[in-house]
């Protein structure tokens, strides 16, 4: 099999490590190479497009005309912001030869494109489709989760998102399933966090956040889960800030989609960076059970 | 976001529409263009297709480059700004420079003071941070991107 691009992203080396652990340990058990984009850069995030549209345009840009250089042709993304800033680059090079041009000049890289860019949800759908759905040995039966999509692995601009409903997102629906647990119906599955204001503007990261975890608290989960490291320190570490000023107290595990899958695949839970939650997640260890040993369901 | 907005992104989107000086100076110096998260939100659900989010973007640059930045707003200013010198100058985004630099330019010394040992013990708060090896190329996209501007 053709090795897999990949672009890790400025979190996974601090604060959202468990996403980009628990997806090497899948990519690793599905006998998937990811090849990392050769000395890639930020791709200006949730701050370049504020202050400067070439800027959001050319860190991407250069992220994209390295992986070309390197043979790449697909190229998995999982921090949903990232995902979002390289596929909307995707998209708006393939629309305009005189943005691509601008680019050139800007950068000095050639880029033809179009490169196609994989986020989590979509990367573990493939997999399972290929063959890892019948690795998950050990299910997380009757687990209640809270799909959480957030903003940006629900909405895009046009042909960012392909193949999901915006307003009632299901793509994550398949690997929750396949990895045992239900996934319940909530009214917060797309709405917004706060996303990178954690520290710029924490008031609204925590009243947001907490009207996330109130409804999934309601709706029945046991878990939410998330592809988004923004989201998942927003849900996850702010939750102490949200107990910490009176609110709640909420105690609801947030994971990664990967962990979740990884769990069930019978991976070792710290190796998929269950233990660096800031909310205990490794209560949801015990949940598992072995499939020969599981009661055979009608 | 939208509780947080002074104007709301359907009146954004006519006061660009009557797009005179007065509608001008209420726009980039509203507080809402710096309390939009990017969310899309607005995008997603207009019912004439028009994309507010990226009208917000570039209302946002314009703001900027103009010095009408909302007072009110300073905090977040400065985190982007934080964000993106880290970024110039090594190539990525790292926890603790990011952290440094915002603190030092938003004068939002005490906050969240707790958080660091917290994040050390789960191993998330890297203290050597990851830097790009052609950081002459990203300075020159900023360079590039700065004379563009002008």
């Amino acid at each position: 099999m053709a090795p897999l691009g990949y672009y890790p992203g400025c979190s996974d080396h601090g604060s959202g490590c468990e996403l980009g652990m628990s997806v090497h340990a899948l990519a690793n058990l599905a006998g998937v190479e990811l090849r990392e984009v050769e000395d890639w850069n930020c791709c200006g995030a949730s701050a370049a497009h504020n202050l400067s549209h070439d800027l959001a345009v050319a860190l991407p840009y250069r992220v994209l005309a390295l992986a070309e250089a390197q043979g790449l042709t697909e190229i998995l993304t999982p921090c949903a912001a990232c995902f979002s800033r390289l596929k909307g680059t995707v998209v708006r090079l393939a629309r305009s030869a005189e943005l691509v041009d601008k680019m050139k000049e800007i950068t000095g890289l050639e880029y033809r494109g179009p490169l196609k860019i994989l986020n989590v949800v979509e990367f573990l759908n493939r997999l399972l489709a290929g063959g890892l759905k019948d690795k998950l040995t050990q299910p997380l039966a009757g687990l209640k989760v809270a799909p959480y999509y957030g903003c940006l692995l629900s909405r895009g601009s046009e042909g960012v998102i392909e193949g999901d409903d915006a307003e009632n997102p299901a793509s994550m629906t398949a690997a929750i399933k396949a990895a045992g647990g239900e996934a319940v119906a909530w009214n917060f599955a797309t709405e917004c966090c706060g996303g990178g204001f954690s520290m710029s503007f924490t008031d609204a990261v925590v009243d947001l956040s907490e009207q996330i975890l109130a409804d999934a608290r309601a709706s029945g989960a046991d878990i939410i889960v998330t592809g988004c490291p923004m989201c998942h320190s927003n849900l996850d570490m702010r939750q102490l800030t949200i107990n910490a000023r009176g609110r709640g107290p909420y105690d609801v595990p947030v994971l990664y989609l990967s962990e979740l899958v990884g769990l069930a695949a019978g991976l070792d839970p710290k190796v998929l960076g269950l233990d660096r939650h800031f909310i205990d997640a490794m209560r949801i260890v015990a949940r598992r059970e072995a499939k020969a040993d599981a009661p055979a369901h009608a | 976001m939208a509780r947080w907005m002074d104007v709301v992104p359907s009146q954004i989107m006519r006061l660009v529409q009557i797009g005179d000086g007065e509608a001008a100076e209420r726009l980039l110096t509203s507080g809402a263009l710096w309390v939009c998260a990017g969310c899309l939100t607005c995008t997603q659900r207009c019912p004439k297709k028009l994309d507010p989010a990226a009208v917000i973007d570039a209302l946002k640059e314009m703001s900027y480059a103009q010095g009408k930045v909302s007072a009110g707003q300073r905090k977040v200013l400065a985190f982007h700004k934080a964000f993106l010198k880290v970024v110039e100058n090594a190539g990525r985004m790292s926890e603790i420079p990011l952290t440094a630099l915002y603190k030092m330019t938003s004068g939002d010394f005490f906050s969240d003071v707790t958080m660091a040992p917290k994040m050390l013990a789960r191993r998330k708060l890297p203290l050597v941070p990851k830097i790009v090896r052609n950081r002459k190329q990203v300075k020159r996209i900023f360079a590039a991107c700065r004379k563009g501007a002008h």
